[in-house]
């Protein structure tokens, strides 16, 4: 019953850098490479990462954008809510370019498959790569798996994992929800 | 609800979702690849008893660009002139596993009696004189784009007003965003009663562009005219024509529509057609994504 905390804001931040510092060993100057956040809450994981590599790591140009794959996804007609779509800002080529996803939860590995299909309406990558904050562990509906995870996780499937960003939720956590409560998601 | 039949229909807040729906759609149309996959399992068919080019290219394109499976035709290619029945057309096309309809015919209402006799979300495309929903959209959506807002704009619309299904979509949509309406036109153009729309009649065209911010200018429908309605082209157009030595006389800039087809030298001449204050392209761009954006919501709610 209730939530427990998963991590606190220094963990989070401890997990920024490490992240920041793993993509600068892979990706070097990012002349080639690109930063995607998948909407609607990769974006705020994104920009956090982004600032960290600009501001603390010195990366200079780095290209971000945000990818929504509401219209690429599989659950049209699925479900009875209906599913709001949100900005996609790409403003640059990923034609031969080294992308790498970026998203706050990995779960069933859906959305970052319907991504992969969306991702192709703007060009060819030379290579995707998926970072994530969260990875739950045995819970994958597909074959897809993180290139960078800041934390595994293993939650049963009717419990739901919260990411909180300072920027809209007030403070940088990840909270781990049971199902019994009534804690809206 | 099922059905796009009319804007009477559907509140602000429906308009609001499809104009948002639709902005993510532009943002599609304007990707290296312009297509979508969400309607792929949705088969529609679009049935068009009166000609048209624009509107049935742009609902074709915005199904394609949706991956909807699409079958079109056309009245005069079919069955309908050996005698079968409006009801019995569609659904022997529903037979075929059709999911959505999207009609347009001369008589008002033909697209409500539909929605009551068959089995599919129905789109009304045009019905005689009475609604062209998606064109109301679209406009609305062009003013929003030019404008910032459609609250609190003021905007005439010029022309054909008894013969034209596009003025009255318009002028619901525009009133449920917020705008103030007015007509303008002929006396014999112009339907009895119009005022209880809440519109103002204005038949001096200057006073009428004076006034607003936006002029959406009518085509004069002459194959609707069973009789004459005013004594030639030529004096309509010295009345009710837009030129652009009227524009610059004006001591502001306002914008200009058309729905299309447009009757170049009689509604408005060449120059002030393909002016900068001339917004009836971005129209026809803005119709893909409202259509994609409309068919895209209904399916939504189409039954599995």
């Amino acid at each position: 019953m209730g939530q427990r905390i998963l991590l606190t804001s220094l963990e989070i931040n401890i997990i920024l850098h490490r992240l920041a510092c793993q993509l600068i060993e892979n990706h070097g100057d990012f002349s080639q490479s690109v930063l995607i956040g998948l909407q609607p809450r990769g974006k705020f994981f994104a920009d956090r990462l982004a600032s960290l590599l600009e501001n603390v790591y010195n990366v200079k140009n780095l290209q971000v954008g945000y990818l929504d794959s509401t219209f690429f996804r599989d659950d049209f007609r699925r479900t009875d809510k209906p599913i709001e779509a949100n900005q996609t800002v790409i403003n640059f080529q990923v034609d031969d370019r080294r992308v790498i996803f970026v998203d706050d939860v990995l779960y069933t590995g859906r959305s970052i498959r319907s991504a992969l299909t969306a991702i192709q309406s703007f060009g060819r990558p030379s290579e995707i790569e998926l970072a994530v904050l969260i990875d739950r562990r045995f819970s994958r509906h597909l074959p897809i798996q993180p290139d960078y995870r800041g934390r595994q996780v293993d939650a049963i499937n009717d419990d739901r994992v919260r990411v909180n960003w300072k920027e809209n939720n007030g403070e940088d956590s990840v909270i781990l929800i049971n199902s019994t409560t009534n804690e809206p998601a | 609800m099922n059905h796009l039949l009319g804007i009477k229909y559907i509140t602000e807040n429906d308009i609001q979702l499809i104009f948002e729906t639709a902005d993510h759609f532009k943002e599609v149309l304007s990707r290296p690849i312009k297509k979508v996959p969400s309607l792929q399992h949705v088969a529609i068919a679009n049935i068009f008893f009166e000609n048209s080019t624009r509107t049935k290219l742009s609902f074709e394109l915005a199904q394609k660009r949706l991956s909807a499976d699409v079958i079109s035709f056309s009245a005069a290619q079919s069955s309908v002139k050996k005698g079968e029945t409006l009801i019995d057309t569609v659904n022997n096309i529903l037979a075929m596993k059709v999911d959505m309809v999207v009609m347009r015919h001369s008589s008002p209402g033909a697209a409500h009696f539909l929605s009551q006799n068959v089995k599919a979300s129905i789109v009304n495309a045009g019905d005689g004189a009475h609604e062209h929903p998606t064109q109301g959209l679209l406009d609305s959506y062009s003013i929003r784009e030019k404008l910032g807002d459609v609250a609190g704009k003021k905007v005439v619309i010029v022309g054909d007003i008894l013969h034209s299904r596009v003025a009255l979509s318009n002028i619901y949509a525009l009133q449920k965003l917020g705008a103030t309406v007015r007509v303008c036109g002929p006396r014999t153009l112009m339907p009895r009663y119009i005022e209880s729309l809440g519109v103002q009649v204005e038949y001096d065209l200057r006073k009428a562009l004076e006034w607003c911010d936006v002029a959406n200018m009518l085509r004069v429908q002459n194959e609707r005219m069973d009789v004459s309605y005013f004594p030639s082209v030529r004096e309509y157009t010295m009345q009710y024509g837009v030129t652009m030595d009227l524009l610059r006389s004006l001591d502001k800039e306002i914008v200009i529509m058309h729905p299309g087809p447009i009757n170049r030298g009689v509604e408005i001449t060449s120059e002030v057609a393909d002016s900068a204050q001339s917004v009836i392209l971005d129209q026809v761009e803005n119709g893909v994504a409202i259509r994609m954006a409309v068919i895209y919501l209904l399916a939504q709610k189409l039954a599995q």
